[in-house]
């Protein structure tokens, strides 16, 4: 009977091979899988016990940190709570749910587990994250909240020079600790972060962006003389000036101060579709920003069709080129798009690219990584932006933007006022962007307001932005 | 060297084990290496030592690596228990002590285990006996909606399966020496193969309709392969005769086949085996929870483990996430902590007994031996496989323990009473003649 019994043995190997066979698939082959299927709440356990690094302002203020919770867990809060919610976001391991930099910096926060580290899983321990220090300023991000206290609308302040974020701002806000960030913020999204995903007409503003092209392509000149005479014919459409003002020959510089559309919109036209998408592009138009944020939370600037209901394609033979260079015709862009338009001309025509985090450092104190400025785009020649700078310059000096002079401070900026709403309705979207000092710019800033019945970019969304640029110019004097 | 020190010298590995063990999961606990890790280690090395001094005295020639092997995996089971619930581990530690006195019973008792053979009918009885006593009302329970267990309130709770394997092997092992020839020889030839007589066959047929009645009765899966395999396995060494092995596979499989697709109980097992991934049989009662969690834990086990104490079995909450750590699962409890080499080494130690089990079958000098040594072997490499085996879904869970490592009484007494006559029968074959 001693066959049988080796065959039998046999077949008893093979059954335990395939035990091990199979063991393996789970263990290693499918393991990837396995982790990754929704129904598996291990992850999220692991999740729960990785105490996650904080997040802290420029000067050191902790905007979230990790409390102990429940059964060996951690959970997330957030001290400064509204004041920071869009930048800071939220992370709700048992939902997994999170946004903001809790989401985008997460593979800091949760410290770095590289392949080999979940492999050799029992040789490390309990991972701690690394801590995140953002560009964000308290004192600035305070003033933009009271500033803007009562209006919606959002408020973007960067560092020309280096693409650091200063001030992120939206309103309305949320509170993001607890376990329903957003819960009871009424009719108005208090979860989208209108800096980013905001989708604003820029009006006015806009002309910043249709100066440089005209300029930079050697069509026009600063000093180049158009026709400002209300109403002209656009695409077939009278347009006019505010308050239909014929304002005759006028200088570009003159159109910039006092914000003559019909003299824009003749330019635009003239520079043309193909050369103002070049420009639009520099600028980052028709592409999220490659900002250190969830990608899902940051919007496109871009013109829109109103027949069809979406994007033009850039260059669209069926844009309203002239309409949009005065900010119309279907354009929509973010707050962060339009601060990154006066921080490309406030830095010589160079863009660099936003980021909100400054540097990485580890539980021990040692900084592991330190974000670099990083050129995003050169959009202009220097003298085009220097140029520009004059001509935004006059608009606070004695155009539409007076209202924010300072003394001792020489600013640059551009208003916009929007037309929103039916014909004949009062609404507005009164806008404000800028950089100072004129020259040597330390602040690049877009205010943008939703809603205003009747308010000019000068009256409403100016304010704001002095508010911000008073303590961001102030400080480290 | 003696077999018999032999023996003892094979015990170290598991005092070892169960010394690093506790201490692993004391200094996983607390952060420090507590005495107490010493004291169990300690504690089972001296209960193995009585074990083997009982051994050298009774049983001198039987084979030396068998109750090494099963220290092992019982020091291992140990440690794991206590890993998973301490109160457990001291409730399993008294099962093991109860588990060798019935281990030296079984060996003083039965000295001479061919007189078992006059009994056979009574223990087939018995043994079916036993099977039936999970669907009685008032003292029968259901797992995991499979029935399996006996309970008598206040007293103990115990599974009839995991002694009535043993009943069956006895029975077969006898009968089988009786017909072996005649099944051979009073075969006829039909197309090539080899069928057997009617008559002789007919207990075997009795055997393959128990395994689909306990399919459709009890639910149990498990056992249904367990002791059909565990028959074939007999019928095979007995008769040398693979057509009977193929004819028998066959009719498992269209019986298992009919069941798995016309009984709406077993359909609704073979589901939650084939898609524990689906979301719905994922969340539905008796779903696929239970083997979906399985996966889950060997996924994050990976190739060495997570590290002793460090997988997780329950919710922050205090719900469950691994149901059934101690007994069902505990093959996944062992894959998530020591990873795929950890769950390789004990099925490779249970393949080291098996192969002890039917090496001693091969010495036996006499069928009834053989078949009884082949039998136990089989049937243990069996009851491994179908619970690995539902764990890691090559076929539908049932809740059969894991031998030796499994938390449970009925399970660790009735495996040491299968090891004692193991011994029983290495003990006789090898006695120099």
């Amino acid at each position: 009977m001693n066959g049988p019994i080796v065959r039998l043995f046999g077949v008893i190997v093979l059954l335990f091979a395939l035990l091990i066979v199979f063991t393996s698939r789970w263990t290693v082959f499918e393991a990837a899988k396995l982790q990754n299927n929704p129904l598996n709440v291990r992850t999220l356990l692991d999740e729960l016990q990785i105490k996650r690094g904080q997040i802290l302002a420029a000067d050191g203020t902790v905007l979230a940190r990790s409390v102990p919770a429940a059964g060996n867990t951690w959970a997330r809060t957030y001290p400064t709570g509204p004041l920071f919610a869009h930048a800071v976001g939220y992370s709700i391991a048992t939902k997994g749910e999170a946004a903001g930099l809790e989401e985008s910096a997460a593979p800091y926060l949760r410290g770095l587990q590289t392949g080999l580290s979940s492999i050799f899983g029992q040789l490390s321990p309990r991972p701690v994250g690394d801590d995140v220090y953002t560009t964000l300023d308290p004192n600035a991000q305070r003033a933009a909240q009271q500033a803007l206290a009562g209006e919606a609308g959002s408020v973007v302040a960067i560092d020309p020079s280096t693409g650091a974020i200063k001030v992120m701002y939206a309103n309305p806000t949320y509170n993001d600790n607890g376990a329903n960030p957003g819960a009871g913020c009424g009719a108005k999204d208090c979860l989208v972060n209108r800096v980013t995903q905001g989708q604003y007409a820029p009006g006015s503003t806009f002309k910043i962006v249709t100066a440089t092209a005209a300029i930079d392509s050697g069509m026009y000149t600063e000093n180049s003389v158009v026709n400002g005479n209300s109403p002209i014919t656009v695409s077939g459409v009278p347009l006019s000036n505010d308050g239909d003002q014929s304002w005759g020959p006028q200088t570009l510089t003159t159109a910039m101060t006092y914000s003559i559309n019909t003299i824009f919109a003749q330019v635009a036209e003239h520079v043309g579709r193909a050369t103002m998408t070049k420009y639009m592009k520099r600028f980052g138009f028709y592409s999220k920003p490659p900002l250190d944020y969830p990608s899902g939370q940051i919007g496109i600037s871009q013109p829109w069709s109103s027949t069809t209901g979406k994007p033009f394609p850039p260059g669209s033979p069926d844009e309203d080129i002239g309409r949009i260079g005065i900010g119309e015709g279907g354009l929509l862009v973010t707050p962060l798009q339009m601060a990154m338009v006066a921080s490309a001309v406030g830095d010589n025509g160079t863009l660099m690219t936003p980021h909100l985090i400054a540097r990485v450092v580890d539980p021990d104190g040692v900084t592991v990584k330190t974000i670099n400025p990083t050129v995003y785009s050169h959009v202009m020649k220097p003298s085009t932006a220097q140029a520009v700078t004059r001509m935004m310059e006059k608009v606070v000096e004695e155009g539409t933007g007076i209202t924010v002079q300072m003394p001792g401070v020489t600013i640059a900026g551009k208003t916009g006022t929007a037309q929103i709403g039916p014909s004949g309705s009062n609404l507005t979207q009164p806008a404000f962007v800028a950089f100072a000092p004129a020259q040597h710019p330390k602040v690049a800033i877009a205010v943008m307001v939703d809603e205003s019945n009747g308010g000019y970019g000068a009256t409403v969304a100016a304010p704001v932005a002095k508010a911000v640029l008073r303590v961001l110019l102030s400080e480290g004097q | 060297m003696r077999a018999r020190n032999r023996e003892l010298i094979g015990l170290i590995p598991a005092s070892l084990l169960v010394t690093a063990g506790f201490a692993g999961v004391f200094i996983q606990r607390q952060n420090a290496l507590s005495n107490v890790s010493l004291t169990y280690g300690a504690l089972f090395l001296g209960l193995c030592i009585a074990a083997h001094i009982f051994i050298r005295i009774t049983l001198p020639h039987a084979d030396p690596y068998m109750f090494p092997l099963v220290a092992v995996l019982a020091s291992f089971g140990l440690v794991m228990i206590y890993r998973i619930d301490a109160t457990l581990a001291r409730q399993q530690a008294q099962w093991f002590v109860l588990g060798l006195i019935l281990f030296a019973g079984t060996i003083l008792l039965f000295r001479d285990y061919r007189k078992l053979e006059q009994y056979r009918y009574i223990i087939v009885i018995v043994s079916l006996g036993l099977l039936v006593l999970p669907r009685l009302p008032g003292i029968g329970y259901a797992a995991n909606g499979a029935y399996l267990g006996v309970r008598i309130p206040g007293l103990f709770v115990f599974q009839p399966a995991e002694v009535s394997k043993i009943g069956l092997v006895i029975f077969l092992a006898s009968y089988l020496r009786d017909t072996r020839q005649v099944l051979v020889q009073g075969g006829r030839r039909f197309l090539g193969i080899t069928l057997p007589p009617l008559k002789q066959f007919g207990p075997v047929i009795v055997i393959w309709g128990l395994a689909m009645a306990i399919l459709v009765v009890l639910s149990d899966t498990g056992s249904s392969i367990m002791f059909y395999g565990g028959l074939l396995a007999m019928l095979y060494v007995a008769t040398n005769r693979l057509s009977f092995v193929v004819i028998g596979l066959m009719a498992a499989a269209i019986g298992f086949w009919y069941l798995g697709t016309h009984i709406p109980h077993i359909h609704a097992r073979v589901e939650t085996w084939l898609h524990p991934l689906n979301p719905e049989l994922y969340h539905a009662p008796l779903g696929s929870y239970q083997v979906a969690n399985a996966l889950f834990a060997q996924a994050a086990g990976g190739l060495f483990g997570e590290g002793f104490g460090r997988a997780a079995l329950t919710l922050p909450n205090g719900g469950v996430l691994l149901p059934a750590p101690q007994t069902d699962m505990i093959y996944a409890v062992i894959t998530d902590e020591l990873g795929l080499f950890g769950a390789a080494a004990v099925l490779i130690t249970y393949l080291l007994f098996v192969a002890r089990g039917f090496k001693t079958a091969m010495l036996a000098r006499d069928s009834f031996s053989t078949l009884l040594a082949v039998g136990l072997s089989a049937m243990l490499a069996l009851q491994v496989f179908v619970i690995v085996g539902g764990v890691t879904r090559v076929i539908p869970l049932t809740g059969v323990t894991l031998p030796f490592i499994s938390y449970g009484g009925s399970s660790i007494v009735a495996n040491l009473v299968l090891v004692a006559l193991l011994l029983l029968v290495s003990d006789r074959a090898r006695r120099p003649a």
